[in-house]
């Protein structure tokens, strides 16, 4: 450090250490153009942030309810979902697995299982081998006034709610 | 009148005008000459001018980094191609890489190199990032150069599974089905918190990355966009300084000691340029480093042009003809179109991702965002970790870095299959405990095991040896070596519902 203040100033050094060090208008000339770089950057990926999904809408209607017979289990197919009907009235069984969202395929045995990394649900969708986090979900179903059946993909419930017909 | 002579003249002279305004060296007859050609030249001019002998042995680099850099030009040059057909939309998209297989001239040829090439990318970039770990060459100024080496690895995977999508197969669907909920997945943690209602960033990197709740037409355009241009350009643009710092920390590292092992140079104390001198030159432009040779000639260094060049040339020649060979005998994959409703059974990632999925179907947490995340993080701080530069520039440092890279390899190899034998006879704690809260098993699962044994065996191997390098190789083979089983485990030996087989020949019927 001594050695660096022995030697003569070159004459930009002298030039810097002539200016005030808080220079108002450098400081706020700095900043600007950091804040400038921030607003830049967070414009460009609020872009990409969706606010509105492309989806449809989360309802879709799967009938009215005696196309489905007491004590039966129908797969919507290109809804992944299936449709029980027993005593009680309706669920509706979402077949996304809860891991990392493929189709789990019912086997004969009532169970299901995810073919992509092997999770195994019971006839009620309880998890019983594989990573899958939770159970699958049931999914609301409620009726509209003409008398169709709706099922909301985004309002999971519990297991035993049944909509009575 | 002269005026208009002066244009007869220089019209007979615009070949030589043209030449002189292009390029600015004369002819390249010499050493010296071609030494200035590479010095001026914009496209030579990222090679010093000079290199040492030791960095054009093969054993050196085997020429990997270049033959990486050889496969992104070639995939530049054919995904171009590709997109003058290709439609990024789920109604044409399938379509479009039909007709690029079956109807459009040479179309089957490209589509096959761009997917052989990308695959060899992968591959290459990793065993480049194997020899730059083992030959020590990390260390010292290079840092900074491994951390973008580890930027531009990320890279390149990220190249791979947004071109996975593209032609929306099944294969595409499923995998990137899986990809981003992989992304979601921080919502195990969240979700066994209770807090996903306020605080989700799996949601969140899930909605950027698909612009919507599923795969579909809005993904395909953002991974579309993605891998055409965002990461291109930023691969290329890192790519520049990665190859520009090789230079500027001083070439391709070597032994501190090498000159001395190669012995007095042949051409004792020659000048550098014996053919006479026309103009001075600064050795600086010569010999790069920080080293800069003072008081020492540039000894054992010969003139990248011819030795360099020819040898970028071979790799250049040697490597298009491996794509050219690969895209000829062997079709890329296409499967049916995407079908939302079942899954390819069993749906499997690429085989660079098989080892992932391997940790994924223990916990999507653990193996797809934590492990990941902290090997890329523990790699990235390798070389500030490990500061020692003895052995640096020589395989293994030496005879100790080969034995504990062979006991470690062993170790891992053993502690590996020894796990997996485990948990496919045994099953994992939900066999045996049901109802296990799943925060346990996320903490809890073959792949965070791994982790930690691979810790403790590194950390032992510091204490014992005293050295932090040998630290370094122990775990660095752990993982290189965990990652070969799992990736040969996951692409053999899983079947079905992800299930065990020992052959693909004991898979069920599927109906
Ligand atoms: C797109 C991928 C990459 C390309 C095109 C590339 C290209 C290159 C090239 C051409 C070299 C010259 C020496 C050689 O051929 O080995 C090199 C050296 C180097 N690379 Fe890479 N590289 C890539 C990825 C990586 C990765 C993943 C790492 C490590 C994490 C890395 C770290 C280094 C380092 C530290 C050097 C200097 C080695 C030395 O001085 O001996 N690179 N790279
Ligand atoms: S997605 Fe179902 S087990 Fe992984």
């Amino acid at each position: 450090m001594k050695d660096v203040e022995k030697k003569p100033l070159q004459e930009s050094e002298r030039f810097a250490s002539e200016v005030p060090r808080r220079d108002l208008l450098g400081l706020a000339a700095f900043w600007s153009f950091i804040g400038t770089g921030v607003v830049m950057v967070a414009g460009a990926l609020r872009l990409p942030m969706p606010s509105v999904f492309p989806e449809t809408g989360s309802k879709f209607r799967i009938g009215k309810p005696d196309r489905y017979a007491v004590g039966s289990s129908t797969r919507i197919s290109d809804r992944n979902v299936l449709v029980l009907r027993d005593g009680g009235g309706f669920r509706a069984l979402s077949l996304v697995c809860t891991h990392l969202g493929c189709i789990s395929q019912r086997e004969e045995s009532g169970a299901f299982v995810c073919p992509c990394h092997g999770s195994r649900f019971d006839a009620t969708g309880k998890v019983v081998e594989g990573p899958a986090p939770s159970p699958l979900r049931y999914l609301e179903v409620s009726r509209m006034p003409s008398g169709d059946l709706v099922v909301d993909r985004d309002r999971p419930v519990p297991p035993d709610r049944r909509l009575a017909v | 009148m002269s005026a208009l002579g002066d244009i007869g003249r220089n019209l007979r002279l615009l070949p030589s005008t043209l030449r002189g305004s292009i390029v600015r060296h004369g002819a390249v007859g010499s050493d010296r000459a071609r030494s200035q050609a590479v010095f001026s030249n914009f496209f030579l001019h990222v090679h010093a001018t000079r290199v040492h002998k030791h960095s054009l042995r093969p054993s050196t680099t085997w020429g990997l980094g270049v033959v990486a850099l050889i496969l992104f030009g070639i995939l530049c040059v054919t995904g171009t191609l590709l997109m003058v057909y290709y439609k990024p939309s789920v109604a044409d998209a399938y379509d479009s890489v039909k007709d690029l297989a079956f109807v459009v001239p040479t179309g089957r040829m490209m589509r096959n190199v761009h997917r052989w090439a990308a695959h060899g990318m992968v591959a290459v970039v990793l065993l480049h990032m194997a020899r730059v770990f083992y030959t020590g060459s990390y260390a010292g100024p290079r840092a900074f150069n491994w951390v973008l080496g580890m930027v531009l690895l990320v890279l390149t995977l990220g190249l791979s599974f947004t071109g996975y999508l593209l032609p929306w197969d099944q294969l595409a669907y499923w995998a990137i089905t899986i990809g981003a909920n992989i992304a979601q997945s921080p919502r195990e943690i969240t979700d066994a918190l209770g807090v996903t209602g306020t605080f989700d960033p799996g949601g969140m990197t899930r909605d950027l990355l698909l612009g919507a709740s599923t795969v579909g037409q809005e993904a395909l355009i953002r991974f579309y966009v993605l891998h055409v241009v965002v990461l291109p350009v930023a691969l290329s643009v890192i790519c520049a300084v990665h190859i520009w710092r090789i230079r500027k920390d001083g070439g391709i590292n070597r032994p501190v000691d090498i000159d001395l092992e190669l012995g007095p140079d042949v051409r004792g104390g020659r000048a550098i340029f014996p053919e006479g001198s026309g103009k001075t030159y600064g050795l600086m432009a010569l010999v790069e480093g920080r080293t800069a040779a003072v008081d020492r000639g540039p000894e054992h260094t010969v003139p990248s042009w011819p030795h360099l060049f020819q040898a970028q040339m071979l790799l250049l020649v040697l490597t298009t003809l491996a794509m050219l060979a690969l895209g000829y005998f062997f079709d890329a994959p296409l499967k049916e179109i995407a079908n939302p409703a079942i899954p390819e059974n069993p749906a499997k990632a690429p085989w660079y991702f098989l080892g992932l999925q391997e940790l994924v179907s223990y916990s999507a947490f653990a193996g797809g965002i934590f492990i990941p995340t902290i090997v890329v993080i523990g790699l990235m701080l390798i070389p500030y970790l490990d500061r020692e530069t003895d052995g640096a520039g020589r395989w293994f440092a030496g005879r100790r870095g080969k034995r504990v890279a062979l006991s470690s390899a062993l170790f891992s190899a053993l502690f590996v299959s020894g796990l997996l034998w485990f948990t496919v006879e045994a099953g994992w704690l939900r066999n045996w405990v049901p109802d296990i809260p799943q925060l346990v098993i996320t903490v809890f699962n073959p792949g965070t095991v791994l982790v930690v044994a691979f810790a403790a065996w590194s950390l032992g191997t510091v204490h014992r040896t005293g050295s932090t390098r040998m630290g370094a190789i122990a775990l660095f083979t752990c993982f290189l070596i965990a990652f070969a089983i799992m990736t040969y485990f996951a692409t053999y030996l899983r079947g079905p519902n992800w299930g065990f087989y020992w052959s693909a020949s004991d898979w069920p019927e599927l109906h």
